[in-house]
């Protein structure tokens, strides 16, 4: 919302510099994104007079002319310009002056004569036909009536460019404050000014609009309030200079007389107004009724529209003319041959404009207002505005008497003012008076305990609403900064602290961590080679997603890690080792929320990575939280994962995540030219198994003993089950199994493989003797042969 | 005999200090002081001197082995010294050789900056809480007095995925939970992902992280609430930080308002990096409005609170002056090395 400064000085004699206005009415609540000094480019244009104007002799286009700028002597000046006359006055840009846009006028020759500046058009100001009317826009702008045509004056002075707009931030809750009224009165209490308003007074022709309109609103919930009068005979004009001027200084358009009354009168109340000529409507009837479903309207914007019945709109006999709050229809407007119009005024049901204009998807500045909330005792006070205008501009005759059909029983709302809390709430020690003074200020008025609100504010409900009035008009800033009373210990909780743990273990590893959207590409399942028929294809799916690329998500993140590791390979980076704790969305009921996982996704390649690098990291992981007794088997079945160097975790019988080198098909969907690992990991099931508590282990007192083996085992018997067997063997003795060496080839039966450890075997209580130790091999063996592993001889 | 004795001395003293290494060292300790050597020749002579003799002869052939031990002793201390001189001559390195690196990983500059918000409201005794992301509207917007068609929806671009099903706009979704299932006192964090239908560019993602606060419990004034957050500001920026609170409007606090931090680089004057304004938004806040409390069963007239918000990655971007947002979510490993 821009505010001109000059309109505000109308009704508050505020006289500051825009920076300490804006620093302090943003500090009481009105925030300001920035403001804008009309003219501030131009420099050194000021009011000129052409005494004379004689031919160029070397060129047929130019004129040279004598131009009086009252200083002293008159001022020659080469132009190209046809439209001027002795006598016009114009804007003159002296030498060493400064135009809109940084340009620089220099004095010079023009054909070899001599020009001490340039004589100005519109455009050359920065300002259109819309500003100055009746100026031309290939000429120079000959100064009218309406401007201060005192020779030497800056023309910024003259002409009226010379309004401070300052832009604001207006809150949803306060619609009040879209308008230069409602911005007064804000700015008033935070300068403790004087607020001046002024009561509209129509005089009224004489002749009364009795019986030309019969209005009637049929949906009391939904229009509060429907008023209207009459204007006749109208006179469609430009209008004055210094409501064009307004209008600009607030960004709008000037168009006409009557037009910009409906936008200054919006502009000033808050209340949206709409003119329409009288000629269209049927049977002089204004039904404010729902549309039909199907019903057609083509809109002021020549769009062809269909209604439903959700849609209020303005009708006559026999179809709708507006659509109630958001834009009138086609033949509504007011043409060239239009003699009488009917000014409305009206309230409309905030959430019904707002659903209709989202449904119809137009929101137009009405709307935008109506679907904040207005306070329905304005659409008279506006109305009555409007007209008044139209008698100041002579815009037409106003009939007596005010059509209306009025439903809205809006009186001001009681709060108690409960001063104590109040003053605890905000840590103040106010008086009633001193809270009395500040709510004045804004309108407010009293009954005994009670404060009663302006109707203009319906934000203001509860008492802390009126707390806040209170601590913004005294200062948020004055107010102290205290310490929170009563103990509170802050601590991670166990699974955050868990959390913690596993990314300071990836970190230590070599890992980075990275984020990725929670959001894919349906097609992302493709990518990863999902099976058309697979569960994990239902996705939560957002029903008006930016793009396809983030319309779902996620029930895996592999895609996310897999995504990542290819934008670095393309980035040519040689190497990338991540990790990210990522959530996955399992899909529960339509109505219910889905499942949101946490996993925790690894994913390399380059650096000499490996299959024994994913799963050393996965170990090391797994080591450091204490989650023991997993188990580890080949997998053939994840299709994501090549199927010969893939191994699926699991603890207590559930799945614990997977890990191996990615497939090659899927790298290569993703455009990774080298071999890539992943792993992912269920962070609550790794949690669950999870030896939280350490206990400390004596350090050992006896020696320990090493014992190599060598084995021969079929190929086929996976090392974790020799393992398993020398573990079960050994007993409470084992230390420590370390494997050496895994062979095939000369010296080796085909389909057999030699595979060697070194075994530590120890005790807590005594050294080992050779018994011992023999019996505790023995057993191994035993153990070893069982899982099909012979002494290599 | 005594004549002899004096003779080894000079002679083996004089071959001792011209012995180069240990080994000669060890073969001349050997050729006089061994078991055959020339001194215990001498001796094995002494049995037939004259009792007058021996004890002067034998007291001599002591001084001459205690001597010549001494040499050896002194000349092996001297040679081994030249030889670690030798050896550490030999080893010596290019110092300016760049070092040996272990890969270690880094952190995302989001989890940095959040680990440390997170030590500063831990130590003010605050808990850490996670609520869901995807989320019903009651949670997200209902429970925060913004009902269905409010203007203020507007201002936060939903993704949907029903009607009453979507991804949370802001973590303030969790504040009614805590509500809902703890009584006061509360004292929380909710650090989170967070949603709006914003297209990708430099400064906007449809994804972003919030750190949710909240307080309730008896007697909590906006003086705690300025006090609270203007503490958190020095923690985060030291000391010396200057502080402003703006009234502002968000429906589910009443008083609201936006805390500013005076720009660091112009100190209030305005600049390019403050926009010209002098001051840098740094989070919203304000008392938990009493329709938020009692639809939380929590009485307004005995209990208050107050809530914020703090929008993460623009911190994070000011932290580090990272001028792009995508660079968070794009991931790529020269961009993460440098945190």
């Amino acid at each position: 919302m821009n505010l001109s400064m000059r309109w505000l000085k109308e009704f508050v004699p505020v006289n500051m510099e825009p920076r300490a206005f804006s620093e302090a009415v943003t500090m009481s609540g009105s925030k300001v994104e920035g403001w804008e000094i009309e003219g501030a480019e131009i420099d050194k244009v000021v009011v000129g007079q052409v005494l004379s104007i004689a031919k160029h002799e070397n060129s047929d286009h130019l004129v040279i002319c004598q131009v009086d700028v009252d200083s002293g002597s008159p001022l020659q000046i080469v132009t190209g310009a046809s439209n001027l006359h002795p006598g016009d006055i114009v804007p003159v840009a002296l030498d060493g002056s400064t135009l809109p846009g940084g340009k620089k006028i220099k004095k010079g020759k023009l054909r070899g004569v001599e020009s001490n500046g340039m004589l100005c058009s519109l455009g050359e100001l920065g300002l259109t036909q819309h500003d100055f009317p009746y100026a031309i826009e290939d000429g120079i702008f000959v100064l009218g009536d309406d401007c201060d045509r005192t020779l030497g004056k800056p023309i910024q002075e003259a002409i009226g460019l010379n309004d401070t707009s300052v832009e604001f931030e207006i809150t949803s809750n306060r619609p009040d404050c879209f308008s230069v009224i409602g911005l007064a009165r804000e700015v008033a209490a935070t300068f403790d000014l004087p607020l001046t308003l002024h009561k509209p007074v129509v005089k009224g022709c004489g002749e009364s609009c009795e019986g030309m309109l019969d209005v009637k609103v049929e949906e009391p919930d939904l229009c509060y309030i429907y008023s209207a009068r009459i204007v006749k005979n109208v006179r469609v004009k430009p209008s004055p200079r210094w409501m064009r001027e307004r209008l600009r200084s607030m960004g709008v358009r000037p168009i006409n007389n009557i037009v910009d009354i409906t936008n200054y009168v919006m502009l000033e109340y808050g209340q949206p107004m709409h003119a329409f000529d009288l000629r269209y409507i049927d049977e002089g009837k204004i039904r404010v009724r729902l549309a039909k479903d199907g019903e057609k309207i083509t809109t002021l914007d020549g769009v062809d529209r269909t209604l439903e019945h959700t849609n209020l709109v303005i009708a006559d006999a026999n179809k709708p003319v507006a659509i109630a709050g958001v834009m009138g229809g086609e033949y509504s407007g007011i043409m060239d041959d239009t003699t009488t119009i009917v000014f409305e005024s009206a309230c409309f049901n905030a959430p019904s404009v707002r659903i209709t204009a989202r449904d119809q998807g137009m929101r137009t500045d009405a709307s935008s207002r109506y679907e904040k909330g207005l306070d329905p005792n304005s659409c008279l006070p506006a109305l009555e505005r409007a007209c008044e205008l139209v008698e100041l501009l002579d815009a037409g005759d106003v009939l007596d008497g005010v059509l209306m059909d009025n439903h809205s029983h809006s009186e001001r709302r009681r709060i108690h003012l409960d001063t104590d809390w109040i003053n605890h709430f905000l840590d103040l020690n106010l008086s009633k008076d001193e809270m009395h003074s500040i709510l004045h200020k804004i309108d407010c008025e009293f009954d005994g305990e009670d404060v009663l609100v302006p109707t203009f504010r319906p934000d203001l409900e509860h008492k802390a609403d009126l707390a806040e009035e209170i601590a913004r008009f005294y200062g948020y800033n004055k107010i102290p900064g205290t310490c929170l009373t009563g103990s509170a210990q802050g601590r991670y909780t166990d699974t955050q602290r868990f959390e913690n743990t596993i990314s300071d273990t990836m970190l230590a590893l070599g890992l980075s961590e990275i984020m990725t959207y929670s959001f894919i590409s349906p097609k992302y399942y493709d990518k990863i080679q999902m099976p058309e028929n697979d569960p994990r294809r239902k996705s939560v799916v957002i029903s008006n997603p930016l793009g396809e690329d983030t319309s779902i998500m996620r029930t895996t993140a592999l895609p996310s890690m897999l995504e990542t590791l290819a934008r670095n390979y393309n980035n040519r980076n040689a190497a990338a080792a991540l990790f990210e704790i990522a959530s996955e969305y399992l899909p529960t009921a339509d109505d219910k929320l889905p499942i949101e996982r946490k996993m925790l996704l690894g994913g390399m390649y380059g650096a000499g990575a490996d299959f024994f690098t994913v799963k050393g990291a996965v170990e090391q992981l797994l080591e450091r939280l204490g989650v023991m007794d997993w188990d580890i088997a080949a997998s053939s079945e994840e299709y994501s994962y090549h199927p010969g160097r893939c191994a699926v975790l699991t603890v207590g019988g559930e799945r614990l995540g997977v890990l191996g080198e990615i497939h090659p098909q899927v790298a290569e969907n993703y455009g990774i030219g080298e071999r890539v690992y992943c792993f992912s990991l269920d962070i609550a099931l790794m949690y669950q198994y999870a030896q939280h508590e350490k206990t400390y282990k004596p350090l050992p007192k006896f020696p320990a003993v090493s014992r190599d083996l060598a084995l021969i085992c079929d190929d086929e018997i996976p090392v974790l089950d020799l393992e398993k067997a020398i573990r079960r063997g050994a007993g409470d003795l084992l230390e420590e199994i370390r494997l050496f060496d895994v062979y095939r080839g000369a010296q080796i039966e085909a389909g057999k493989k030699s595979v060697a450890f070194s075994i530590t075997l120890r005790s807590a209580d005594s050294t080992l003797d050779d018994g011992q130790i023999s019996a505790c091999m023995k057993r191994v063996m035993k153990e070893l042969e069982k899982a099909g592993a012979v002494l290599r001889s | 005999m005594k004549e002899q004795l004096e003779a080894i001395r000079s002679r083996a003293a004089a071959e001792l200090e011209q012995a180069s290494d240990p080994q000669a060292l060890e073969a001349l300790r050997v050729k006089y002081l061994g078991k055959k050597g020339e001194l215990t020749a001498i001796l094995k002579q002494m049995g037939g001197l004259s009792a007058e003799e021996r004890p002067v002869i034998g007291q001599l052939a002591n001084e001459v082995r205690a001597f010549l031990e001494d040499v050896i002793s002194r000349r092996a201390a001297s040679l081994k010294a030249a030889e670690l001189e030798k050896k550490l001559e030999a080893e010596k390195l290019d110092v300016t050789l760049p070092g040996t690196h272990r890969e270690i990983g880094h952190k995302h500059p989001l989890t940095v900056v959040l680990d440390e918000l997170k030590e500063i409201f831990i130590g003010m005794g605050f808990d850490i809480v996670e609520g869901p992301e995807v989320e019903y509207d009651y949670y997200n917007f209902e429970a925060l007095n913004i009902p269905k068609n409010h203007p203020a929806r507007d201002t936060q671009d939903t993704f949907y995925i029903n009607d009453n099903i979507l991804l949370r706009t802001q973590t303030s979704s969790v504040q009614v939970r805590v509500m809902e299932k703890q009584k006061p006192p509360i004292r929380v964090i909710s650090p989170g992902r967070v949603y709006r239908s914003d297209a990708v560019d430099a400064t906007h993602s449809p994804l972003f992280h919030q750190i949710e606060g909240l307080v309730v419990d008896k007697d909590v004034t906006f003086a705690d609430l300025k006090g609270t957050l203007e503490i958190f500001v020095k923690q985060l920026y030291g000391e010396d930080s200057v502080v402003r609170f703006r009234p502002h409007h968000f429906p589910f606090t009443e008083p609201s308002a936006e805390l500013d931090v005076q720009c660091f680089h112009c100190h209030g004057e305005g600049c390019r990096l403050c926009k010209g304004e002098g001051w840098i938004e740094l989070l919203g806040c304000g008392m938990v409005h009493p329709k938020v409390l009692l639809g939380c069963n929590i009485d307004p007239e005995v209990y208050s609170g107050f809530a914020f918000g703090i929008g993460l990655e623009r911190l994070v971007m000011r932290r580090y002056n990272i001028d792009d947002l995508r660079l968070f979510y794009e991931n790529d490993v020269r961009f993460l090395k440098q945190f």
